[in-house]
């Protein structure tokens, strides 16, 4: 009982809960901004995927490494203009859209990756981003120190949550994307164009999920390699329903996930004679047991998945 | 004469090569209330669609206060003052009232809502017109009238000055109607100008000040209310003089179907307490009451899909338990659902599909596991024929056909092979007067070969010329059963109000 007290209280784990969490609460903002107007982005997990490499082969090919973000957001921006342009205008199954751009985005970037990296012995590298320890948040006590292990990105991705969840829940705009994933035929009505809306939200939720992706190479690691993803994608949709669709909630399911995460970590190390992969389970069995709690009560956006074609009945 | 504050000027509209809307023009003054009065398919929803620009005419204009509007633009429409409100309602269930409402209203791309300020417009208004709702509800937590309130909430935040009511009172109770229908003249009263789109002779005669008359895309007619009549409406709406069919006295055969004491509990409410009745071959029992007062439970019990917690139920002189769906469907009982487009049909599945959908398990309609699919058309193509279904035939998806066709449908469904027993929830409820003889003809018809009908209405009229017997269910409770011939609509509206009760205490 005492290993497990330990490793709550050590400032090791906390530090790791938070970049652990980085990239999921990137990938489920932008998955719960897409979902909110009424469109499923299945694309994450490419999408992510296809972030991390361009944005580390930006660096490697001489960019700073906020260039290498911006990179990586653009052409998730662009992955999700396909994906809207799919399921908006054309109005296709978004399930089927969404798994075809993440077959597409995964492997365009293994391909990519392939053709403008050589081949050698061990994955070239980059200078990822530093610890950032902010003046008068780095001195608290506990807190302090688990902060000051972090890169911008998972300050930027903190900063994003309490941000996604002022703009959804205060601002006219956020209440329109609302609109229009509960109901477009109401919004159109008032006066809010849900093409646009949905447009907007599936273009900024994707370029979000690709800086997610970008996380893992720019910051967590050093190199990319084709399947580093490693299913977050499907995490972030799946800590959407947990949170309900709510900006605040996810990213306290994000941490939750990632606790448990790097609780096993540490568990593997101080615990013998049980197979790790019982171990490594055990993050996913208890995001299944949380998800089950919690989303008996979730609020669906109505129109979610529904292809909105004006004047039709 | 008072101003004129909206035009529509010789209004144009085709769908494919039907003509929804032919050349129509029509004027509305400061302070009026017009009915726009059609069956179903006559062009109504479509004109007002083309006004509040939704619809983009293929010919004509419509000017507001001498204006003309941009056509095809729904904010153009908004911001010369128009609102409109839904047949089907057009709000967010989870989304609260005050959300509802604000949509739309404030300059997208600003840092802040301003909830402050629209809780108190929303109030003054609200307070005004004597809509009295809570803004912080969720949408989908308030009563159908509740609802409606907040369209019309939604229309005058936005300033509308003329107010579009497509079928209100389609969805709401005899009670909520009458308030709406004083809401609306308080309205007008305070210079709003209102059309109201109905196929119901009554209220068209109780609210309006000018009568317009659709019929097959056309405006056929205008009155001033006070100078017109009920039936003159009916046969300009029609086309043709219709008369709703009534009953002829008949002999009832045996008892069918009986429930002796029956009470049903959902959820730790009492639905039903200690009802009984008797029904018989040939005959129409009229359960008549205002809707919420255990219609569903009852119609619910006879179906097989709510249980009894005690009394019993007697079918054909036995004593059964109680049914389960299968059950009812095998032992010849037929259901018309009171919410057809829910319970009656599947939208998505083609007119066969849902003519067949309860007997597919029959072998000739699938053997092996495999569906007999021309058989099942032909099923459907004779339903389709001998109940005049228009609109479609065996191979159209069933949403597409109007409300009454699809009851037709429903009715063919259960009709055509004679069941002994019928029960019929609202059968006409929503349907326009050409329907409404044609489904109250069928069933006198089923009446007159011997089927046990049980008839759930809560209109008056109907219930008087079709039911034999009625009883009032009020609060779960069912009324001793009393002669139809005995009865006249103030008996019954007293029996609707429980007035049996104080008599057997
Ligand atoms: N969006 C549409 N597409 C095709 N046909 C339509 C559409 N809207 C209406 N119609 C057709 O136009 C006619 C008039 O419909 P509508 O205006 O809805 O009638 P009402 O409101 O009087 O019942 C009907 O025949 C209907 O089938
Ligand atoms: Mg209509």
């Amino acid at each position: 009982m005492s290993i497990v007290l330990d490793i709550v209280a050590s400032i090791g784990l906390w530090a790791a809960v938070l970049r652990i969490a980085t990239p999921l609460i990137f990938g489920t903002l932008g998955a719960l901004l897409c979902e909110r107007a009424g469109v499923l982005n299945l694309g994450i997990e490419g999408i992510m995927t296809f972030g991390a490499m361009i944005g580390w082969l930006a660096v490697y090919q001489g960019a700073d490494l906020w260039t290498g973000l911006l990179v990586a957001a653009l052409s998730g921006a662009v992955f999700g203009l396909l994906h809207a342009a799919l399921t908006v205008t054309l109005g296709l199954s978004q399930h089927v859209s969404g798994l075809g751009v993440t077959l597409f985005a995964s492997s365009l970037s293994y391909y990519l990756f392939r053709l403008l990296v050589p081949l050698s012995g061990s994955p070239p590298t980059i200078e990822p981003f530093a610890p950032l320890s902010v003046p008068g948040l780095a001195d608290l006590p506990f807190i302090g120190p688990v902060l000051s292990a972090q890169t911008p990105p998972t300050y930027l991705a903190l900063l994003l949550a309490l941000g996604l969840a002022y703009a959804i829940f205060r601002t006219p705009l956020g209440l329109a994307i609302r609109m229009t994933g509960e109901n477009p035929h109401a919004a159109e009505a008032q006066g809010v164009d849900p093409m646009a809306v949905r447009y907007g939200a599936v273009i900024v939720g994707s370029a979000l999920m690709a800086v997610g992706g970008a996380f893992l190479t720019l910051s967590a690691f050093n190199s990319f390699f084709p399947t580093m993803v490693q299913g977050r994608g499907w995490i972030s949709i799946a800590l959407v329903v947990f949170a309900s669709w709510r900006p605040g909630r996810a990213l306290f399911g994000a941490l939750l996930f990632a606790f448990f995460d790097a609780f096993q970590l540490r568990l593997q190390t101080v615990v013998d004679g049980v197979p790790y992969q019982l171990f490594l389970m055990t993050p996913y069995i208890l995001s299944i047991v949380a998800l089950c709690v919690m989303a008996r009560h979730a609020r669906v956006p109505q129109a979610l998945m529904q292809p909105y074609r004006r004047g039709e009945r | 004469m008072t101003e004129t504050v909206l035009e529509i000027d010789r209004v144009s509209k085709s769908f494919g090569g039907n003509k929804a809307n032919d050349a129509i023009s029509l004027t509305l003054g400061r302070g009026e209330i017009v009915a726009l009065l059609g069956e179903n398919g006559a062009g109504k929803t479509t004109l007002m669609s083309i006004l509040f620009g939704h619809y983009v005419p293929d010919e004509g204009h419509i000017r507001v206060a001498g204006v003309d509007l941009p056509p095809g633009r729904p904010r153009a429409a908004i911001h010369a003052g128009i609102g409109m409100v839904h047949q089907h309602f057009s709000l967010a269930p989870n989304l609260t009232v005050l959300e509802n409402v604000m949509t739309g209203t404030e300059k997208l791309w600003s840092w802040r809502s301003q909830t402050g300020r629209a809780r108190a417009k929303l109030k003054a208004l609200a307070e005004r017109f004597g809509l009295v709702v809570d803004p912080d509800a969720r949408l989908g937590d308030l009563s159908v009238g509740e609802q409606q309130r907040v369209e019309i909430l939604k229309a005058l935040y936005n300033d509308a000055r003329i107010l579009i009511l497509d079928e209100p009172t389609a969805v709401l109770t005899n009670l909520e109607a009458e308030t709406l229908f004083a809401t609306l003249k308080e309205m007008a009263r305070q210079g709003l100008s209102l059309i109201f789109i109905s196929h119901k002779l009554d209220e068209v005669m109780a609210a309006a000040d000018r009568v317009v008359v659709l019929r097959g895309g056309k405006l056929v007619a205008e009155r001033r209310a006070g100078e017109t009549s009920k039936a003159e409406l009916a046969e300009l709406m029609v086309g043709h003089r219709v008369a709703r069919p009534v009953r002829e006295a008949h002999e009832r055969g045996a008892p069918v179907l009986e429930a002796a004491a029956v009470s049903v509990r959902v959820d730790g409410v009492d639905r039903l307490r200690e009802i009984s009745f008797r029904l018989h071959a040939g005959e129409i029992l009229g359960i008549i009451g205002v809707s919420g007062n255990g219609q569903a439970a009852l119609a619910g019990l006879l179906s097989g899909t709510l249980l009894r917690s005690s009394g019993d139920i007697l079918l054909y002189g036995e004593g059964v338990g109680d049914l389960s769906v299968a059950e009812t469907v095998a032992s010849g009982i037929g259901r018309i659902p009171e919410d057809r487009t829910r319970e009656g049909a599947i939208g998505e599945m083609a007119v066969w599909e849902n003519a067949v959908l309860e007997r597919i398990d029959e072998p000739r309609f699938s053997r092996r596991g495999l569906v007999n699919r021309s058989a099942a058309v032909a099923f459907a193509d004779a339903i389709v024929r001998s109940f005049d279904v228009r609109g479609g035939g065996p191979l159209t998806r069933t949403r597409l056909l109007s409300g009454g066709n699809m009851q037709k449908l429903i009715l063919g469904r259960n009709l055509a092979e004679h069941p002994r027993i019928l029960i019929a929830a609202q059968p006409a409820r929503g349907l326009d007067e050409g329907a409404v003889a044609a489904v109250h003809a069928r069933i006198l018809d089923a009446r007159k070969a011997g089927t046990a009908v049980l008839l759930i209405s809560e209109d008056l009229d109907e219930v008087i010329a079709l039911a034999d017997r009625i009883q009032a269910i009020v609060g779960g409770r069912l009324s001793p059963p009393v002669s139809a011939d005995e009865v006249d609509a103030r008996a019954l509206g007293l029996m609707m109000a429980g007035a049996w009760k104080k008599e057997a205490a």
